[in-house]
């Protein structure tokens, strides 16, 4: 392909020879060759951010796509040098970007995604049906097995996948066509399908999240899909407990207990430990349950973190103060962390795609904000530093854990 | 030679700087001089145009010869300065965008 858009930064003096995926292997204690990349998608750039297993000093490139949203940048499991991120204007639409140096240079791919047949309609804000347009790609998620195929969720709410490194895309229209499609409608970020998880334990099975519609499971591959929402409440639709019409806003799955799923909804932490085929409230004791970001530790099943917001009409911290809670308990009991955050006069928001574990021994927390701060935890969450804390708004952080 | 000037973010994007020169058979349209662009450097694919439409997406404004031509047909002559490369069409980015 031609065209190599960003800058192409100074490398870093690592050399990184294999490396551990998301979550799965832990380096062995003291390694000092492991390290941490953090991709971080903004307003108006991508930056990645490195450091070693200390996670004390960190290098800083970017902006990469500079004045571009970045929605999301994503590393393949398999060949953590293979990033995908997603880069929009509401000038010039949307493209896709893909690195096979680990985020030094990035060459664009196919940007073409053309809904399957003729899409129809789902509700638009004013509860009229409205057409199924293309908005822009909000979530890419490399496949666990292979560094060639990545499964791209987009606004208006459909999956794509590609099998060629991003080559072409091709929808996996079973999700938009399963039955219930005409009667999503739009969160307030616009009807997006804005979380893709893979059952690592199951080949096949897939979950994706759409505002304001639910979660969907597939079992094959995404060739078919159904709601599986049993047991969310939600105020502001018709039937409180439909089918469909919830707004999820990011659902999460650890790979040693993968029938086990944590959800933030709209209102409401919630948990399912059936492959969601049912949920059951977690709040508990968290000052509010309205939020983005739900994570789970990197080695503790039962470790659950969000950031709560204070309500779906004031998006900032409860009280000023950016606290995240942590139940040791797989929900019901939070605690708040708060060591290294502001506890005061703070009004930031965390977005859903904004937060992301590393799998070092003492597992990492990250979380972005719009007010442009990377915060990164070395110690599961007890306190925080921030990497960074003058970045465009952030829109999404990943993690790569690097041996 | 048709002559269209670039903004800045499909400048780098197309890994141009300055205008950009084109050949186009026949009387120029919008249509022709932005196929031979595409052409030249696919990565401009879908910033400009709907992929699936072809239309003009909603922030980007076609200029030339001080004149608005954004609500002009694709397949409407481009006027005879530009066609004769001695103004340049512009595609620019809206106000509004951004």
């Amino acid at each position: 392909m031609i065209g190599l858009l960003s800058t192409v930064f100074a490398a870093t003096t690592m050399s990184f020879l294999s490396v551990a995926s998301h979550r799965v292997a832990a380096p062995a204690r003291g390694d000092l060759m492991t390290a941490v990349r953090v991709l971080v998608g903004t307003r108006k750039g991508a930056f990645v951010l490195t450091s070693d297993a200390k996670r004390k000093e960190w290098e800083v490139d970017g902006p990469h796509f500079a004045g571009w949203e970045v929605y999301h940048v994503n590393g393949s499991p398999v060949d953590p040098s293979r990033l995908y991120a997603s880069q929009s204007t509401g000038w010039f639409g949307q493209l896709i970007q893909r690195s096979d140096d680990g985020g030094k240079t990035w060459s664009p791919v196919d940007n073409h995604f053309e809904y399957d047949g003729v899409p129809g309609t789902h509700q638009w804000y004013d509860g009229t049906p409205h057409p199924w347009e293309f908005a822009r790609v909000w979530h890419l998620e490399p496949s666990l097995t292979d560094p060639d195929t990545v499964y791209a969720g987009v606004e208006d709410a459909a999956m794509f996948r590609t099998v060629d490194g991003g080559q072409s895309w091709h929808e996996l229209s079973g999700l938009r066509e399963h039955g219930t499609g005409s009667s999503w409608q739009p969160g307030a970020g616009g009807m997006c399908l804005h979380t893709i998880v893979q059952d690592p334990s199951a080949p096949g099975r897939l979950y994706a999240a759409i505002s304001a519609a639910g979660v969907f499971r597939s079992d094959d591959e995404g060739q078919s899909w159904r709601p599986v929402n049993h047991g969310l409440k939600s105020e502001g639709i018709p039937d409180s407990d439909a089918e469909v019409g919830h707004c999820v806003h990011r659902i999460a799955l650890h790979p040693d207990r993968p029938e086990t799923l944590f959800m933030q909804k709209h209102w409401d932490v919630m948990r399912t430990d059936d492959a969601a085929e049912s949920w059951r409230e977690i709040s508990g004791n968290l000052p509010t349950d309205f939020g983005f970001v739900v994570d789970i530790h990197a080695h503790e099943p039962d470790t659950v973190y969000v950031v709560p917001i204070t309500s779906d009409s004031q998006h900032f911290p409860y009280e000023g103060k950016l606290q995240v809670f942590r139940s040791r308990t797989g929900g019901d009991e939070w605690e708040a962390l708060t060591e290294g955050l502001p506890q005061r006069d703070c009004y930031v928001n965390v977005l859903r795609d904004a937060m992301a574990v590393d799998s070092v021994d003492e597992c990492g927390v990250y979380f972005g904000t719009t007010g442009g701060q990377v915060y990164a935890s070395a110690d599961s969450g007890d306190s925080w530093e921030p990497i960074v804390r003058d970045l465009p708004a952030v829109l999404s952080v990943e993690v790569q854990t690097l041996a | 030679m048709i002559r269209v000037v670039l903004p800045a973010h499909l400048r780098n994007l197309a890994q141009v700087t300055g205008e950009v020169s084109l050949e186009v058979d026949g009387e120029p349209t919008q249509s022709s001089v932005l196929d031979a662009l595409e052409a030249r450097y696919p990565v401009l694919c879908g910033t400009i145009r709907d992929r699936a439409s072809q239309r003009r997406r909603a922030f980007v404004r076609f200029f030339a010869c001080e004149q608005d031509l954004s609500h002009e047909p694709p397949d409407a002559p481009l006027p005879a300065a530009v066609a004769q490369g001695s103004e340049p069409f512009l595609i620019v980015g809206a106000m509004a965008g951004g």
